[in-house]
């Protein structure tokens, strides 16, 4: 579904992704690891050209959208994506973050949008949050209302960048609940996440990356139980205890 | 102090005061259009924009208001081909200057919103303008709108200075009285009570507004 060729980021001097080369498959719940300063969330970042790449390609659904020629905003459609922070738009309520982009991006009408609305409101365990303001919620919540603001554009694949790492740690098994219930309903998944209990329980493969490239990758069997590079080795034995 | 002056020149300040708004409310207004345009074009991503609005801006605040003024004043007719009344140069001059003020100002307030609402925006599939009329400009807003309501009170106080070139405000005005008069103490200090009502009254009215702004966060 997502396939990159030999993808690279700099940021001016500082070379942040150095060649990763990797295919997500459909259905597939990738979770990416890694000490800080590793490039994970540029490389999630890169997927849906929130950084464009400097060089390399990434192939989503067939389609090269590092290619100028091809709508990045079609394609962006298609990839839901969760920030550390939340963003949600402050300035509406709830509903209305969730049914801006099927209104104004895909013209749904109203009523058929608030009835999207309503329904991943429920998914996610909020149905009577559809009035508040993102400022009446707690991190917990913004963070599912973000997740159904990303899914109300029916996307192929949800892009999650670090979304528990801004929360309460009592309010990181709600979030966390809404993910697996997404990856236990299909849906293709790349997370960026410093869960590793989580990672264990749902990835179907773990990229373990480390300066700037893709150094292990595996089962979350393998990687956690019989880690064969040193560097995934030492960086399991500073997070796991 | 003698106050019978007041009554004998009512008529002077009351018309001084309708043109002293008159001025400020029209430099303000295409200050604000000219601050639009000059903004979006600073935060453009194209250079030789960018370049034309940051000389405008910083050629603008870095030269008096009052030279500023004469140029406007009796250098620009020279070069255009039509007439037009002295209050509509005193305006063209005060716009002119507010509108490097005004972009500095939207400029700032669009920057102040987080860089994490356009990507937000983005990855739902919105393209950039789309991003920044239904996310950014109305977040912008908020810091922008008290911002510009202290600039029209700074061009209400400012305006005095086109009086310099005879234009019949507020300031203009009192002046002539002096002049009449032979006194200057009293007429000049009821011109600096009447802007101080006016930007008093409209510095109180911007702070209800502001409270209101902010309640509705």
């Amino acid at each position: 579904m997502i396939k990159t060729i030999n993808l690279h980021k700099h940021f001016g001097s500082l070379h942040v992704l150095k060649g990763i080369d990797t295919h997500i498959k459909k259905g597939e719940v990738v979770v990416v690891i890694g000490p800080s300063g590793s490039g994970k969330s540029t490389f999630l970042r890169c997927l849906n050209l929130l950084e464009q790449p400097t060089d390399g390609e990434i192939i989503f659904e067939g389609v090269s959208i590092t290619d100028p020629k091809n709508d990045v905003n079609l394609q962006r459609q298609k990839m839901g994506m969760v920030f550390q922070q939340f963003n949600l738009f402050p300035h509406m309520n709830v509903t209305a973050n969730v049914t801006l982009g099927p209104i104004k991006v895909k013209k749904m009408s109203k009523e058929e949008s608030g009835a999207l609305a309503l329904k991943l409101l429920e998914r996610v365990g909020l149905p009577d949050k559809a009035e508040a303001y993102p400022k009446q919620l707690s991190g917990g919540q913004k963070q599912r209302v973000a997740i159904a603001r990303a899914l109300a554009m029916e996307p192929d694949v949800m892009l999650f960048d670090e979304p528990t790492s801004a929360l309460d740690p009592e309010m990181v098994g709600e979030v966390l609940d809404v993910m697996k219930d997404l990856a236990s309903k299909g849906m293709t998944m790349v997370i960026v996440s410093h869960e590793m209990g989580f990672a264990k329980e749902v990835a179907d493969r773990i990229l373990f990356m480390d300066d700037g490239i893709i150094e292990e990758e595996g089962t979350p069997k393998e990687i956690f139980e019989n880690p064969k590079s040193p560097r995934t080795k030492d960086f399991l034995g500073k997070v796991l205890y | 102090m003698d106050l019978e002056f007041l009554i004998k020149y009512k008529m002077f300040y009351i018309s001084g005061v309708q043109n002293t708004l008159l001025l400020a409310i029209f430099a303000v207004f295409f200050g604000v259009m000219l601050g639009v345009v000059l903004a979006l074009m600073k935060l453009s991503k194209k250079k030789i924009l960018k370049a034309i609005a940051t000389a405008y801006i910083e050629f603008l605040r870095g030269t008096p208001v009052i030279v500023q003024i004469y140029i406007v004043y009796y250098g620009l007719p020279n070069v255009v081909p039509f007439e037009l009344p002295d209050m509509v140069w005193g305006i063209v001059a005060l716009s002119l200057n507010s509108g490097a003020y005004v972009a500095e100002i939207i400029r700032a307030g669009i920057q102040a919103v987080d860089k994490g609402q356009m990507e937000a925006a983005r990855s739902i599939g919105m393209p950039h303008n789309m991003g920044m009329r239904y996310i950014v400009i109305p977040q912008a807003f908020k810091n922008i709108l008290p911002a510009l309501g202290n600039e029209f009170i700074v061009v209400v106080k400012e305006s005095a200075i086109v009086s310099v070139v005879g234009i019949t405000e507020l300031m203009y005005r009192a002046d002539t009285i002096r002049g009449i008069t032979y006194k200057a103490f009293a007429p000049l200090m009821v011109a600096a009570v009447i802007y101080f009502i006016i930007t008093y009254t409209l510095s109180r009215l911007l702070g209800i507004v502001e409270r209101r702004m902010s309640a509705g966060d």
